[in-house]
């Protein structure tokens, strides 16, 4: 039984357009994945792929206008917004992309401590003791200086904000974390360590969806990778599929994918990921792109099978 | 701003433009006044007019320094007015200055009173109005808002006074003071009701705008990144907004409020009107309408004051926030 | 083509409206999804065909141009109703009737009579035309002195000190206060009145008209044009006149709710138009003289017909707010 379930799920977004009417704007269309416990699995994607959507609708934290369809399944019962309310800042947790994620007027150490009864939170004001539980904790775990827990947002240095980030999905007992793009842009060693603590986590059980756009970083510390396009699912791989010239993936943007990194010939595939529409599309997303398109990619949505121990969602693949 | 320094170049600029601003009122208002139709010397004597002869008028004129030109009589009033003397006013018989002085108090005590609860009443409802955006009760608190900031104030007043001082009678139908009794025997606890009616008519109006206010401002906090992840990581309801939305918001609120002296000025002259309340609205109408123009002189510089010290605080705190953020970022 | 809503639509048994969670919307979080979404350089084709969900309301989200356009119209007939009836009634409508003195609401007199015998119905609608009147040329004399004042402060370097500080010199008194005296000034009547209000209202147009112009002479278009050789005149009527328009008409439009209420004010005070003339501020100021016995209806009829009047305006002016997109409308496109 998987940890989380996502079964045909779609989001869209609704908005006013000219003078009476309103249109819709698919995000993500039918996306299937699924995630266990104790895995990484890394969802990798381009900007503008419905990652950070997908992270908001598994949290139940949509905006107001965004609509819903499809399933998801936490721990074998769906996942109803209800429990969602219950289960948010508990089991499921969220490490932000950035600091902007915090409050710009309250202390760091605040911020980081669980705020929910179930995770810990004593009932009543914050005693003194309880904070300095807390500063423990952010300089023994995390190996921030002293008085961290004391400094605000906009005080922290890079690494540092980092590693708070991660703080505040761990001071609980999660049972889920989901990533949003953790590693841009920093210290090799920060991002070694941030991944030594991915796995220490995956190991105690906890699964992990990790959503990023760099591949490479993905393949140190992922267990399974999905490939996001257009707000789709193409494709998920083992990690250990990615090696050579892409033998082993299954879908030809995968491939392209691979291709394009700079250590593996660095050769870019023509053409850009089309922009959220308001429908959901007919025939195969990638088929403009795609090299090995024929006319039956066009007319219908290539299902999701499973192929060699991953699962692909392309009509040619072997 | 930076230190002490800061501090004194920033209150020194203030007050050489509250100087300024009184010296272009005062003059600005004099020149207007010499253009008034109202012949002074009628409304201060009023029904007996045709009594006067002609020599007594032009004595009075004399005494009065009426035959002076404008110009004089500007000079003549400045000169007076910087040795602190305001005139004596017409209708009164007393010195500008002392009518201000007593009915300062009045007004001000009914002012405070309607701001303190205008202010706190129009926060909450604001607050409940973004927290429960598009519900019932949003609706209903903005429907009441936008209703209100149409109303005449002195509208209310009336019905106010329709319904606690006639219908109930729960409350005294005007004045300061209980009528019929002499000075010493007015207690605090007498004054306090007679103000009750007034005060609750500028309360009642003065909520609309800081609620609506309050309303934007907290549901623009609301979209903010940081609330997505303070929902994220399982709060809701008041302790998110405790814990995160209040103080985003209550600067701004507290700043509005501060600058909605003048609102709060015109009503109060309204609400004193309908409740013959003896504070300086009172005596800004009965100046004007018969004609005392050294009192009204004098009332429109303590107004113009008035909203210029609430200006100059809500300038104040605004800075505050800002550069202490300014600060820190660059330490 | 394959029928999305159909899809939708079976599904929605198992769907999970995200809509119920009792808890705060975030209509930006949408805006800031889709500047991601258009972020990808947009040369790759778009997906399929829009379709336009028009006419399907979703209980929740009105399109806000539609509230607008409806509201506004409402308002728009309101005002017009009431003004015409108020001008085009015969003058006998609100003759002293000493038979009917003191009468209370009834299917006769709608407001019930006054001690004169007066209709109030009557009176209240030509007062209400009046307050009217007075709106209109108070709002069109404050727009006409902030628009000469806001353009000259924004085109004139000189001109803008001086008349930024007359600005702030106007709006450092109370309006009230600053009505009282314009009143003592003028001498009362209509148009004493009108000029009152038109002076105590310019400065805040004049501020926003000033805003707009220095905005837009540092636009980047207008220096392009004026580098292609476009003369002045013509970069201003092109460039400038469609986006001050708006904003200035929208602006005069909202002087109206105050210049009512003020004028009402100043009325009532006692020193604006003269007791023959049936306003709603004398109106209410006669009438306090017979609260206490008991006459609510002389009270409370004409004050509530001022209150949806200004309201009407006051929805007006948002609702053009909202249309012309000058507002803070982020929601409509």
């Amino acid at each position: 039984m998987a940890l989380l379930d996502i079964e045909a799920v779609s989001v869209s977004f609704q908005r006013p357009h000219g003078w009476f009417g309103y249109e819709q704007t698919y995000v993500i269309q039918n996306l299937d994945l699924s995630i266990n416990e104790g895995e990484i699995v890394a969802v990798v994607g381009a900007s503008g792929s419905g990652k950070s959507v997908l992270a908001q609708a598994i949290m139940g934290i949509l905006p107001a206008n965004a609509r819903l369809e499809g399933r998801i399944s936490y721990s074998g019962e769906p996942l109803t917004p209800d429990r969602q309310l219950h289960l948010r800042g508990d089991e499921l947790m969220l490490i932000p992309q950035s600091v902007s994620y915090l409050d710009p007027l309250m202390k760091v150490g605040r911020q980081v401590e669980p705020v929910t009864r179930n995770s810990g939170r004593k009932r009543g004001f914050v005693t003194r003791s309880y904070m300095k539980k807390t500063e423990q904790e952010l300089t023994e775990r995390y190996h921030l200086p002293q008085g961290t827990a004391g400094k605000y947002p906009f005080e922290l240095s890079g690494g540092m904000a980092r590693r708070v980030l991660m703080a505040t999905a761990t001071s609980g007992q999660p049972k889920l974390i989901i990533a949003d793009e953790p590693t841009p842009g920093i210290h090799p060693e920060v991002l070694a360590e941030t991944m030594k603590q991915f796995r220490e986590l995956a190991n105690q059980g906890v699964g992990i969806l990790w959503i990023t756009h760099d591949v490479t970083t993905a393949l140190t510390a992922a267990d399974r990778i999905a490939v996001f396009y257009a707000g789709d699912n193409v494709e998920t791989a083992q990690v250990h599929d990615f090696t050579g010239t892409g033998e082993r993936l299954r879908h030809p943007y995968t491939k392209a994918l691979w291709n394009a990194l700079p250590q593996n010939g660095f050769q870019p595939l023509p053409g850009s990921q089309p922009l959220a529409g308001q429908e959901i599309t007919t025939g195969c997303s990638f088929a403009p792109r795609c090299r090995a398109a024929t006319v039956a990619c066009t007319r219908e949505r290539p299902q999701l099978r499973k192929i060699r121990g991953g699962e692909v969602r392309c009509f040619h693949v072997t | 701003m930076t230190g002490r320094n800061g501090w004194a170049r920033f209150v020194g600029f203030k007050v050489l433009r509250l100087v300024s601003l009184l010296v272009g009122v005062s003059v600005l208002s004099f020149i207007l006044m010499q253009f008034s139709p109202v012949d002074p010397i009628e409304a201060y004597i009023g029904g007996d007019m045709i009594r006067v002869s002609a020599e007594q008028r032009s004595l009075i004129e004399e005494r009065w320094g009426m035959n002076e030109s404008p110009t004089e009589r500007l000079l003549t009033w400045g000169q007076a007015l910087i040795q602190g003397d305001l005139g004596t006013s017409m209708i009164y018989r007393q010195p500008v200055a002392d009518i201000i002085q007593e009915r300062f108090m009045n007004s001000v005590a009914l002012m405070a009173v309607a701001w303190l609860l205008s202010g706190i009443f129009g926060f909450a409802l604001g607050v409940v109005a973004a927290m429960r955006r598009n519900s019932k009760l949003d609706r209903l608190i903005c429907w009441y808002c936008y209703t209100l900031a149409s109303t005449p104030v002195f509208w209310i007043a009336l019905l106010l006074l329709m319904v606690f001082g006639v219908w109930l009678g729960w409350l005294p139908v005007g004045l300061g003071v209980p009528a019929g009794m002499s000075a010493d025997q007015v207690t605090w606890g007498d004054r306090a009701i007679h103000m009750i009616l007034p005060a609750l008519t500028l309360s009642l109006t003065g909520v609309a705008s800081i609620a609506l206010h309050t309303r934007q401002k907290l549901t623009d906090v609301l979209e903010s990144d940081y609330i997505l992840f303070a929902r994220a990581r399982g709060e809701r309801g008041f302790q998110l907004f405790r814990r995160h939305g209040f103080r985003h918001v209550v600067l701004p609120a507290i700043t509005l409020q501060f600058a909605s002296f003048s609102e709060l000025f015109g009503g109060a002259v309204l609400a004193e009107q309908v409740f013959s309340y003896p504070g300086l609205g009172q005596a800004t109408v009965q100046a004007g309408l018969r004609g005392d123009v050294p009192l009204l002189l004098g009332l429109v510089m303590c107004s113009a004051i008035f909203v210029f010290t609430g200006n100059m605080v809500a300038d104040i705190l605004y800075r505050m926030i800002d550069p202490r953020m300014k600060e820190e970022l660059m330490s | 083509m394959k029928q999305t809503v159909e899809r939708s639509s079976e599904q929605t048994t198992e769907t999970s409206p995200v809509q119920k969670v009792k808890t705060t919307t975030q209509e930006v979080r949408y805006e800031i999804n889709t500047g991601l979404l258009k972020a990808e350089t947009g040369t790759g084709p778009t997906r399929q065909t829009r379709r336009r969900y028009a006419g399907v309301s979703n209980q929740r989200f009105r399109n806000p141009r539609q509230r607008a356009v409806i509201w506004g119209s409402l308002a728009v007939i309101w005002i017009v109703i009431v003004w015409l009836t108020g001008r085009l009634l015969p003058a006998g409508s609100t003759l002293t009737s000493l038979l009917d003195r003191n009468l209370s609401p009834t299917w006769a007199h709608p407001f019930g009579t006054d001690w004169l015998g007066r209709d109030m119905f009557m009176r209240t609608l030509k007062g209400l035309a009046t307050s009217i009147q007075v709106g209109l040329l108070a709002a069109c004399g404050g727009g006409l002195i902030a628009l000469l004042l806001g353009l000259g402060a924004a085109t004139i370097k000189a001109a803008d000190r001086v008349i930024s500080w007359i600005i702030d010199l106007f709006l450092s008194v109370p309006h009230l206060v600053s009505l009282v005296m314009l009143a003592f000034v003028f001498g009362g009547g209509l148009a004493g009145v009108a000029a009152a209000i038109a002076l105590t209202h310019w400065p805040n147009l004049a501020r926003i008209v000033r805003a707009e112009m220095i905005q837009l002479k540092s636009a980047e278009y207008i220096h392009i044009s004026h580098k292609l050789g476009q003369s002045r005149l013509r970069i201003a009527v092109q460039h400038m006149l469609p986006h001050l328009v708006p904003q200035l008409f929208v602006g005069v439009l909202l002087i109206f709710p105050h210049a009512i209420l003020h004028e009402a004010a100043i009325t009532f005070l006692g020193l604006g138009l003269s007791p023959q003339q049936p306003a709603i501020g004398i109106i209410l100021s006669e009438s306090m003289r017979y609260l206490s016995a008991g006459m609510w209806w002389l009270a409370f009829f004409p004050g509530l017909a001022l209150l949806l009047v200004v309201r009407a305006f006051d929805v007006l002016g948002n609702s053009l707010k909202t249309l012309t997109g000058t507002g803070n409308s982020r929601e409509v496109r």
